[in-house]
């Protein structure tokens, strides 16, 4: 008699050729990445792009990315647990893995950005000296790891309840609900408040930017989450139905609004008073003394938030899943862009000591990178694949079948064919 | 008896055992599980400084005294430069650069040296001035001189950020840091409103010639790549009675420097007769850094 266990693999290594193509794609990146990473343990960070005046790059660009994706979680959890809304109930449990991976992604950026990996026992409560509570970024480990934890837990246990075909109790959820809903908003303010604790940066030192990461957070949070309910109810047996695709538009067209209408209110301080730190505004707007790297990317992200916004205005543009999923990328581009490079830039350029240094990111560096976005999409896509094999009910019909007869795989294979969203 | 398969087994558990405990043990003598500085015991902290000898034996193939000279009693450092007196030579620039042993390739410098048009404020902001200026002869006209480095802060935010404890504000005022705990996450670069802290983004390279064998467990020992640095007030020198090498080597004279606690230092007149300032007094820092024009 086997256990579900001996199954697992089978059933998560196993789909058509689309998925085995994704899988060697995500593996070649992590390779390729993992090969760039011994090249920076070798030499040091000194084959990235980033320097003194400039020491944050492209790592600390996209932990502040993701934290924020993990963060918007929450908005398919609360109409799911607090409004009872069941078209969006149906895709908590990606929500939540969506959130996990990203946390695994931040976690990982920020040892990688670290010059001295082989310390990072030191930042480990009990081994280690956390300066707790005096640094921002050691509430942020915290927080990162909590929610990481709680995270798991929490898909854990509905993934226990759908395999054993049972509801969950309410009472063991609902305050793990609850925690996980104020833990996610408290993992992005936190984040923000690594930057917003700096006095010395003036443009990163203001009150607004806990709420402004929030906004958006729920905007870029949602877009990807749209995107890629799509093509988890294209790919596989997972009910995803159009009802809770418009809902989170809703709310990503509610953040969008936010986020701009603060970085308006940011804007317009700024240039009125015209105080010294306007200058860091103004590198990013149009330049400063010949730097505009920086300036048409800045202008496109805005641009494209504004243009989204107009768009999804509208319901009958949020109707049509075209304009949505145009709306969704450019959003979720641009944020990526003014919350990654474009806040460090912000912050950094020009330096502390009033200088320009324009940061490159190296082709190492980018590797890297991406090598970590893979490692979160393949965590995410097994995650996935695991559900819908709870979902439909392959993995207790494997577990059952190993059991009585255990050459019949095939019947357990679960669904790779295309399938129109239903509802 | 053993077949073959055993054999193979167990030789490989042996082998996978010896390498595990080589490798712990290599990791307790290269010094990967080394304590913080301050919760070592007497004994620890003897061991690592023989550790830290050994190593740079080792490495420069010269002998090289790690010293721990802990701050004197009833002192509080602090340093004064009259602007007035700063013809921008950068001759601080490069005696601190040998002297606290800081890396050749990629250079590294703890003083920046500011060339600011005359009438332009106190600012550290690009259209006020430049560290970066080429001139054959210095001061050139219609400029004057702003040196920078660590600026001492009563309130560090350096270290405040610190994830892991790895500087602190010693009783003398001087912030260090413990090389050997630094985790090179550089949050304390961003935090530094003044640009004071460096980071050895590569290998740091010093010719075994040029090294300063007179050396400090929190001061300028040579550090490894990975690790934050900047200047310390050569605690090395300064703890045993003598000037930094940056007052020292100073031609016209224009950096004091004493004990804030003895009202007849230099520093003391200086701050009782002069109208200092400090850079960016609205960050609350409160350097013991401060600059006049005589």
């Amino acid at each position: 008699m086997k256990t579900k266990g001996s199954n697992l693999p089978n059933l998560l290594f196993t789909g058509g050729a689309g998925y085995y193509l994704w899988l060697s794609f995500l593996g070649a990146a992590v390779v390729a990445g993992a090969l760039a990473y011994i090249l920076q343990i070798r030499h040091g960070l000194i084959i990235t792009g980033m320097r003194d005046p400039f020491p944050w790059g492209l790592y600390i660009a996209n932990f502040t990315f993701l934290v924020g994706i993990a963060a918007a979680a929450v908005l398919v959890v609360i109409p799911s647990y607090l409004y009872h809304y069941q078209p969006l109930k149906e895709v908590c449990l990606i929500g939540e893995f969506l959130s996990a991976s990203s946390i695994v992604m931040a976690l990982l950026f920020v040892v990688i950005d670290l010059g001295r990996p082989d310390r990072f026992w030191h930042i480990i409560p009990g081994f280690g000296l956390l300066h707790f509570p005096q640094s921002a970024m050691a509430w942020d480990c915290l927080v990162l790891w909590g929610y990481l934890v709680l995270n798991l837990l929490l898909c854990g246990y509905i993934l226990r309840c759908k395999y054993q075909s049972r509801q969950p109790s309410t009472a063991l959820l609902m305050p793990l609900i609850y925690l996980s809903i104020l833990w996610a908003i408290s993992i992005h303010t936190v984040t923000a408040f690594i930057y917003s604790s700096l006095s010395s940066h003036p443009t990163w030192h203001q009150a607004i930017m806990m709420p402004r990461f929030l906004a958006s957070a729920f905007s870029s949070g949602p877009a990807f989450l749209i995107l890629i309910l799509q093509i988890i109810g294209r790919c596989t047996r997972w009910p995803v139905e159009k009802k809770a695709l418009h809902k989170l538009a809703e709310i990503m067209t509610i953040a969008l609004f936010f986020n701009l209408f603060m970085l308006g209110a940011e804007i317009l301080v700024e240039t009125y008073a015209a105080a010294h730190h306007l200058t860091h505004r103004l590198y990013l707007l149009f330049g400063l003394q010949g730097h505009t790297a920086l300036v048409a990317p800045t202008w496109l992200a805005i641009g494209a938030q504004v243009c989204a916004l107009i768009l999804l205005l509208f319901p009958k543009a949020r109707q049509n899943l075209k304009l949505l999923n145009l709306c969704c990328t450019s959003i979720f581009v641009s944020i990526w862009f003014e919350k990654g490079i474009g806040l460090l830039a912000l912050g950094f350029i020009p330096s502390s000591s009033g200088e320009i240094f324009e940061y490159h990111p190296t082709l190492a560096e980018i590797t890297i990178t991406a090598a970590i976005w893979a490692i979160g999409l393949l965590i995410f896509t097994l995650l996935v694949k695991l559900a819908v094999a709870v979902e439909t009910g392959a993995l207790q019909q494997a577990a059952h079948a190993q059991g009585e007869q255990p050459k019949s795989r095939e019947s357990e294979q679960i669904g790779q064919e295309a399938k129109p969203l239903s509802g | 008896m053993l077949t073959r398969r055993e054999f193979i087994k167990k030789s490989a558990q042996g082998a996978s055992l010896l390498t595990l405990g080589s490798l712990i043990s290599g990791c307790f003598s290269r010094g990967f599980f080394q304590n913080h500085l301050r919760r070592m015991s007497r004994e620890e902290a003897k061991r690592t400084i023989q550790r830290l000898e050994d190593e740079y034996r080792h490495e420069f193939s010269r002998q090289v005294k790690v010293k721990d000279t802990p701050a004197q009693q009833d002192v509080l450092f602090g340093m004064a430069i009259d602007l007035s007196k700063c013809i921008g030579c950068r001759r601080c620039v490069w005696a601190c650069t040998k002297e606290n042993n800081q890396s050749r390739d990629p250079q590294i410098t703890w003083i920046d040296v500011f060339e600011m048009k005359h009438g332009s404020s106190m600012e550290l902001a690009l259209d006020q001035g430049t560290r970066y200026y080429r001139r054959e002869m210095v001061p050139a006209k219609g400029h004057f001189y702003l040196p920078v480095q660590c600026q001492q802060c009563q309130d560090p935010p350096c270290v405040k950020v610190c994830p892991v404890k790895a500087t602190w504000k010693e009783p003398d005022g001087i912030i260090v840091i413990d090389y050997d705990w630094c985790i090179g996450c550089r949050y304390c670069l961003a935090a530094c409103p003044y640009g004071a802290r460096r980071y050895n983004w590569g290998r740091p390279t010093l010719p075994a010639e040029e090294l300063n064998p007179n050396v400090h467990l929190l001061g300028n020992r040579p550090r490894s790549k990975g690790e934050v640095e900047k200047c310390t007030f050569c605690l090395h020198r300064t703890r045993e009675g003598l000037y930094p090498v940056c007052v020292e080597v100073c031609p016209t004279g224009a950096r004091k420097f004493g004990n804030l606690l003895d009202p007849k230092s230099v520093i003391r007149k200086i701050l009782a007769e002069k109208n200092v300032f400090v850079l960016k007094p609205e960050l609350n820092t409160k350097p013991r850094f401060y600059y006049y024009f005589s």
